[in-house]
């Protein structure tokens, strides 16, 4: 790619422009796509390292039958967290930080759509995320699971604040993701770099883009859920209370068709980094990419009819069953699409051995086993047998550590060195994920016969003789070799700070765009938008495709916070979009929030209206206008 | 007399109740053992059919992961032409692509295929397991509670019904008819070596159908998650011929015996005068007596069970003294309050229940 780089002045215009001002307004206000990815990947990170905390202990009570190191209360809260945490406030979110943190670098552009809302995105996650771990610091974090099935999660049955902790919190989450999800459809559809038609994206847009577009038809399923069910715990209402005329199985129709698209949520984006990591490390473009971006979407919308297999044994119509089968199957094609578009890619090109490429390989074994586990419980009869046993634990696993873990740690390692400039460690990396990737097999994959020997799930503690406690303990010297390459990882993460060798703009030799900018990134990311004339800009030449260009054709755009709009399938430019300043709004909007919420759950009515005050006049300050509408959206005086 | 028995702590710290062999671990190993769980190696028809399908998908899994490792590790480790160090720059593309046949062979049409006849091997076995081959013999009601199972055996043709706890005998070789009702939150019913789980669900009449097909004591379990005492709500399926079932049943139908012999009689008489008067009536039923609670396990022919406590502890006289004394620390959490008594109404009140065979 011929990159021109700006004049010297420029530059620094543009820095001044774009660098977050220091001081206290600075780290609660900016709005750089870039801090806040950061932010979510060590926000993420640290609620990881939470819930692999909490696993740790649940290891520990059960390498050995009747073990007393935890009350049966304490064991219940803490697979609870460790569910909740993992699922919600880990496997999303750091994948958000990813996509917040790369799209904007590899589309060409200087921010998200929505800068103020991507930070309120992000400041919304923050707070719920602590205002459900506040539940553990008063000793009644919710301990429902995390699909908190109704009655047993109802006033009756759980009558501290444990579930209320979990549906006020979903809710409040949901809210962050929603925007989050919204900000990434509208990004993808008018950001683009000129020349970025769909058929030159990442595929991790693509992977975020369906995932965003699940989010904001699934969510809405949880967030009702959750309404109806804190309404009959404080209303005195009966939505499930069947005693009262309420329905059970309407919480877990609810539920699932939210969680399971939820599943989808947080993998296809991993499977969109992958997919853009593997071509670099193969030596070659990604074989059949077209196959891959539609598989993607076909899970995205197959995923959405596939609920009822969760709910198998609760005694539905046979007929009715046989169709989510059905389903549940065949969205096993798409799976099978991408797997074979990677095997594809690396057979036809020449691997070259780094860390993010060990984590790929991994990845694409444990994908396949957790696609084949969860084949195994599509059909009615046998999920009979291996639902609600340690057998849909190792599935579970299989599936959120393989598919989102796995691809996670290869991208760390891959695109950290853009975020810091620094290398991580090839010697240690390796040690990492044989670490983590011999863990992982020898914790999961006995969980397999556990639950074909009849182990249920979230048992506390089980008895000597039935011939679980071997595989008990595999698993549980399982889980510390797992978390000891995590901490093996930590610590080269760190060390990498200081002493990793220098990155340079393109370490790996990748052909995307966010590798064509320094690393770390200028404020602005491009001094000049880049016009993209081929999916792989900085392979373009030595691939025989048209060279991208900056420089030539389009102006510095200097005079504010500018970027390019771009149209939504061929990306012809259409007009220079200004983007808004630093704003604490957000922050404040997301602080009225958690007043707002612990104002519900403590039923201190006078602390949700000042939630709620806070919440109108921070939003009257996000909305004032603050000049007269601005003649500054122009057409570009380019043609494409 | 009470006497101790080799103890195997639950809760060492607690001291202040007699000592329990409990053993949960003895309830699978000694002579009256129940099979331990398992979905493969089954002794029931609906199990066998099942695991049949398992084997099936198991099988077939285990081939595709197989084939799909050895195909990933080739593509990384194959043979290639040597590229000097530092030559790393040159890609491998030729600019059109035949390797997406890769995909369209083995991502959409083998994988099509083999789905296609694994669902139908799905179907077939569905159809066969979802009604039994035949009338079923018995309607059994089984009630899932937290944390215990209560058995009704449902008969047309008798004024008396057998009602038990977390002990549940069929005949072998014969379909038997369970309803599943909750008395509280959703349980779900698993005899693994028998047949899958069905939910069991607030407002809704499940039903499932089990046949054993050979004698034997089964283990079965709660397989949802249905709060504190979750682990601890187990429960046995005992298959014995016909005959012995119905003789079985014929003792359950009956109300508590009243014992005659004169030297135990006032031990016994105090028994179950201790029974009325530390309020174990309020929860528990014993027909032909005037205890009729409903809230906790039906005690008429409790003697007669091999465990108590849903499967926490075999029925000896030293566990269930301890259970007595002190459930809260044995199974925390559970319904029944430790009992302060002294020892010797524990001692008449033990004599009182061994009677009730």
């Amino acid at each position: 790619m011929a990159v021109t780089t700006a004049p010297m002045e420029s530059t620094e215009q543009l820095n001044r422009i774009w660098e977050t001002r220091p001081g206290l307004f600075g780290v609660l206000g900016t709005v750089d796509h870039k801090t806040i990815g950061k932010r979510y990947l060590i926000t993420a990170f640290v609620f990881f390292l939470l819930g692999g905390l909490a696993a740790s202990v649940m290891r520990w009570q059960l390498s050995r039958p009747e073990m007393h190191l935890l009350s049966p209360e304490a064991y219940n809260q803490l697979f609870t967290m460790h569910g909740v945490t993992m699922i919600f406030l880990f496997a999303s979110p750091i994948l958000s930080g990813f996509s917040n943190y790369l799209w904007p670098l590899m589309i060409g552009a200087r921010d998200m759509a929505f800068p103020r809302v991507n930070a309120l995105s992000y400041w919304t996650f923050v707070m719920s995320g602590i205002f459900i771990y506040s539940s553990v610091l008063i000793g009644q974090a919710p301990d429902g699971g995390w699909f908190a099935y109704v009655p047993m999660t109802e006033l009756a049955y759980s009558p501290g604040l444990n579930m209320d902790f979990y549906a006020l919190g979903m809710i409040f989450l949901s809210i962050s993701t929603t925007i989050g999800a919204i900000n990434f459809v509208v990004t993808f559809f008018k950001l683009r770099a000129p020349g970025m038609s769909l058929n030159r994206v990442p595929v991790i847009l693509w992977g975020t883009l369906s995932a965003s577009v699940m989010i904001v038809f699934a969510a809405p399923a949880l967030t009702a859920a959750c309404i109806l069910l804190f309404f009959d715990r404080h209303f005195g209402m009966h939505f499930f209370d069947a005693a009262s005329g309420g329905q059970p199985l309407l919480w877990q129709h609810l539920f699932w068709m939210f969680g399971h698209p939820w599943v989808y949520i947080v993998v296809l984006p991993a499977i969109g980094l992958a997919s853009d990591m593997i071509p670099t490390f193969a030596r070659r473009p990604l074989v059949g990419y077209t196959f891959v971006v539609l598989s993607t979407i076909t899970t995205a919308i197959l995923g959405f009819g596939v609920w009822v297999h969760h709910m198998f044994a609760t005694g539905l119509p046979q007929m009715a069953m046989t169709f989510f089968s059905a389903a549940s199957m065949m969205i096993a094609i798409p799976s099978g699409v991408s797997i074979f578009a990677w095997i594809a890619t690396l057979w036809h090109g020449r691997p070259m051995f780094r860390t993010p490429l060990l984590f790929l390989g991994g990845f694409i074994i444990l994908f396949v086993i957790g696609g084949i586990n969860g084949v195994m419980t599509a059909p009615v009869p046998f999920d009979w047998q291996l639902t609600d046993s340690y057998f849909i634990v190792a599935h579970i696993h299989y599936v959120l550590v393989g598919i989102n873990v796995f691809p996670v740690f290869g991208a760390l390692y891959y695109w950290l060195p853009k975020m810091t400039g620094r290398m991580l460690s090839e010697r240690i990396g390796r040690w990492v994920f044989w670490l983590m990737f011999i863990g992982a097999n020898v914790a999961f994959f006995p969980m397999h016969i556990t639950g074909m020997l009849g182990m249920p799930r979230r048992i506390y503690t089980y008895q000597a003789g039935l011939g679980w406690t071997d595989l008990n303990v595999i698993t549980t010297v399982g889980a510390y070799i797992f978390a000891l390459g995590v901490g093996l990882f930590i610590f080269d993460f760190f060390r990498s700070l200081k002493h990793g060798a220098i990155a340079g703009n393109n370490p790996w030799d990748a052909p995307t765009l966010e590798w064509s900018v320094s690393s770390p990134p200028p404020p602005y990311n491009f001094a000049v938008i880049p016009v993209v004339r081929s999916r792989h800009p900085l392979w373009a030449e030595r691939l025989g495709e048209a060279p991208s260009t900056t420089g030539s054709e389009l102006p510095v755009l200097e005079d504010g916070r500018e970027t390019i709009g771009t149209s939504m399938l061929d990306s012809r430019p259409q007009e220079v979009l200004l983007m808004p300043e630093d704003s604490i709004w957000p922050f404040l909007l997301s602080s009225a929030l958690l007043v707002f919420f612990y104002g519900i759950l403590t039923s201190l009515w006078w602390l949700a209206i000042i939630g709620a005050v806070g919440l109108a006049t921070t939003m009257t300050g996000w909305f004032w206008p603050s000049a007269p509408p601005d003649d500054h959206s122009r057409l570009l005086p380019v043609e494409s | 007399m009470l006497r101790p028995t080799p103890f195997s702590s639950l809760h060492g710290s607690n001291r202040s109740f007699p000592r329990v062999a409990v053993t949960a671990g003895l309830i699978l190993t000694t002579a009256s053992c129940a099979r331990a769980p398992a979905i493969f190696g089954t002794y029931g028809l609906a199990a066998d059919r099942i695991a049949v399908l398992g084997w099936v998908f198991t099988i077939v899994g285990c081939a595709v992961l197989a084939v799909v490792s050895v195909l990933l590790v080739m593509a990384l480790t194959r043979r290639r032409k040597r590229i000097a160090e530092s030559d790393e720059s040159t890609l491998e593309y030729s600019g059109s692509d035949h390797a997406v046949r890769w995909i369209l062979i083995g991502g959409i049409a083998i994988p099509a295929v083999i789905l296609f006849f694994t669902f139908l091997v799905t179907l077939v076995i569905q159809a066969e397991v979802s009604s039994p081959p035949r009338k079923a013999v018995a309607t059994i009601e089984v009630t899932g509670h937290r944390w215990w199972w209560e058995a009704k055996y449902v008969e047309a043709d008798s004024s008396e019904t057998a009602i038990t706890a977390n002990e549940i005998h069929v005949p072998v070789g014969e379909p038997v008819r369970l309803v599943l009702l909750s008395a509280d939150v959703i349980h779900s019913f698993w005899v693994p070596r028998l047949a899958g789980k069905t939910d069991v669900i607030p407002g809704s009449r499940n039903t499932m159908w089990i046949q054993a097909d050979k004698p034997g004591v089964y283990w079965g379990e709660c397989a949802e998650y249905c709060g504190l005492q979750h682990s601890h709500m187990n429960f046995t399926v005992v298959a014995e011929s016909p005959e012995a079932f119905r003789s079985w049943l014929a003792i359950q139908r009956q109300p508590a015996a009243v014992a005659t012999d004169t030297a135990t009689d006032t031990l016994i008489a105090r028994g179950l005068d201790t029974f009325r008067r530390s309020g174990c009536a309020a929860c528990h039923s014993i027909r032909g007596t005037d205890a009729q609670g409903r809230i906790g396990p039906d005690l008429t022919h409790l003697a007669s069970r091999n465990l108590i406590a849903a499967g926490t502890l075999t029925n000896t006289r030293g566990n269930l003294a301890g259970w007595i004394s002190n459930a809260q620390a044995l199974k925390p959490g559970s319904g029944m309050p430790a009992m302060k008594l002294s020892s010797q109404d524990l001692k008449t009140l033990l004599a009182y229940l061994e009677t009730l065979k």
